[in-house]
């Protein structure tokens, strides 16, 4: 029962961090984006006088959200309608409580985990739930009885399940370096070093399974250059009909989304929580784990950004081509050259 | 002007260009160049320290708006040497003026040389498209268009009617920026 409560606790807290960097990555989106076009960006909203670089926008936002009128379209299935905000955030912010934030440690005479959701299964978790956000973009784009939205909608299907085909296989030959889906142990492997001075993190190992990770990574969390579902700019996307907060439960989704595929590239290719020649243990320790994970996954959101702000959008047969044509072949080589090397590496 | 036709030459389909991840990295280089050099501009200057801009945003209230040395802006009535209006009530301006805006009044001058002149001159700024006909029109350089006053603003539909003084003398528009 402890137990069970402790879990909660945890759980909790991962949401809560979740979303606390998913408010912060609405003001990185808007100021990076910004600085890089050489512009200043969002800094009108003021608390007291006080602008602190528009730090204050997502807040405004956040209000804004909740105070605009909620409307649901006649004709819409209006259960459907409902869920499907629910169904998209609900399941991104499930994925966040099965990331490593920290290994086992021991503090003040208790033994903690500071993964809140530990399973021999995490990664196959992690994606499990990532394929079920899907389900929402699908019911947004049907149940809201337009046409936009319904081909919004479908784009978005066949774009997520393409990429989760690559992604899977991708994460795959990383898992068979380490031999276990356990993300914690995972990491745990990363802690060795390669030839006694390099870390021997994911992406030293398998340098061309991250650069797949990272894009196909990009198209399932709909992020530009692969953002054809919602297509904020120029084409209709699956959120057409929504208005008020269950927009903003779209928005959010993605960037949590993000904030689950940046912790799963942190956890697989970048080592997890470890810091390179320290040995982490204790409550300082622990402290140490969370603090350098949620540092590292703030640097693949920061490129994943800065990616978005650099390429154009692709066309949707060229994304398509990308993903069955060029992606999925270079996984499958990947894996074959990753089962390849293992096998020599153990009969050594 | 005879028509000329340009050969435009696609770029070639390389294999550097179709693995895309050579051509991403040199956009990231860009990108990342103007990020941080514009954050090092920024920090700079909140430093106190002079440099280049790091942006180029113009933060419109606060500063003044920057205007092209032709641009249109809202219409002034020019005065002679002795501070009397130039119009002569020609009323060409009024036929010109395709947003039908201004309305003249004619009367008789004192002075028989200029003979007529203006007893009410009206611009409806809300009506006005800024074409700049009237000052075109205008035969004795009587109505310019270089007021560089582009925050024309009024609480009422009424007071964007502006009157002959108030062409001449220009008059304070309820601010944004208060």
């Amino acid at each position: 029962m402890i137990s069970v409560a402790w879990t909660a606790v945890k759980v909790i807290f991962a949401v809560a961090t979740g979303l606390n960097i998913a408010g912060f990555l609405g003001w990185l989106e808007r100021k990076q984006s910004a600085v890089l076009q050489d512009r200043i960006g969002a800094n009108r909203a003021e608390i007291f006088g006080f602008r602190v670089l528009g730090f204050f926008h997502p807040i405004a936002d956040a209000l804004k959200m909740l105070t605009k009128e909620d409307y649901i379209p006649p004709f819409a299935h209006q259960p459907f309608y409902a869920m499907a905000p629910g169904i998209s955030l609900g399941f991104g912010l499930l994925g966040l409580a099965a990331l490593p934030f920290g290994g086992n440690i021991t503090a003040f005479g208790h033994s903690v985990s500071l993964q809140p959701i530990q399973s021999p299964y995490g990664l196959l978790l992690v994606l499990g739930l990532l394929s079920l956000g899907v389900h929402g973009v699908v019911m947004a784009g049907y149940s809201s009885a337009s046409n936009y939205g319904l081909i919004g909608g479908l784009r978005g299907a066949s774009q997520m399940i393409a990429y989760e085909v690559c992604l899977a296989t991708t994460l795959s030959s990383v898992a068979f370096v380490y031999g276990t889906l356990d993300l914690q142990q995972a990491v745990l492997w990363q802690g060795r070093l390669l030839f006694g001075f390099i870390p021997a993190w994911g992406i030293v190992l398998q340098p061309l399974g991250f650069l797949l990770f990272l894009t196909a990574a990009a198209a399932e969390t709909k992020r530009t250059p692969f953002d054809l579902p919602e297509g904020e700019s120029e084409i209709v996307g699956y959120h057409v009909e929504y208005s008020g907060m269950k927009f903003g439960m779209f928005l959010m989704t993605d960037f949590v989304e993000s904030i689950v595929v940046s912790g799963l590239a942190t956890a697989l290719y970048l080592g997890g929580w470890q810091v390179p020649g320290l040995h982490l243990a204790g409550a300082l320790g622990g402290l140490i784990m969370v603090l350098a994970f949620l540092a590292k996954v703030m640097l693949v959101l920061f490129l994943l950004m800065q990616i978005r702000w650099t390429l154009p959008r692709f066309r949707f047969d060229q994304l398509l081509d990308l993903g069955w044509k060029n992606i999925l072949p270079l996984s499958l080589l990947n894996f074959l050259l990753t089962v390849w090397g293992v096998y020599l590496w153990r009969l050594r | 002007m005879a028509i000329k036709i340009k050969e435009v030459t696609r770029p070639p389909r390389n294999f550097q260009g179709q693995i895309f991840i050579w051509e991403v990295w040199l956009g990231l280089l860009v990108t990342f160049r103007h990020l941080f050099v514009n954050l090092w501009r920024h920090t700079l200057k909140a430093m106190g320290i002079k440099t280049e801009p790091g942006s180029v945003t113009i933060q419109y209230p606060e500063d003044p708006a920057v205007l092209g040395r032709r641009a249109r802006t809202r219409h002034r009535l020019l005065k002679r040497e002795d501070g009397t209006p130039r119009c002569t009530a020609c009323l060409l301006c009024e036929t010109i003026c395709p947003a039908k805006c201004i309305r003249i009044v004619a009367e008789d001058s004192p002075d028989v040389i200029i003979e007529k002149r203006a007893k009410s001159f009206s611009i409806d700024l809300g009506l006005c498209v800024f074409c700049g006909y009237c000052a075109e029109a205008c035969p004795v350089d009587a109505i310019h268009m270089d007021s560089s006053d582009v925050a024309i603003t009024a609480y009422d539909r009424k007071d964007m009617i502006w009157n002959m003084a108030e062409l001449l003398e220009g008059k304070k528009s309820p601010s944004i920026a208060q």
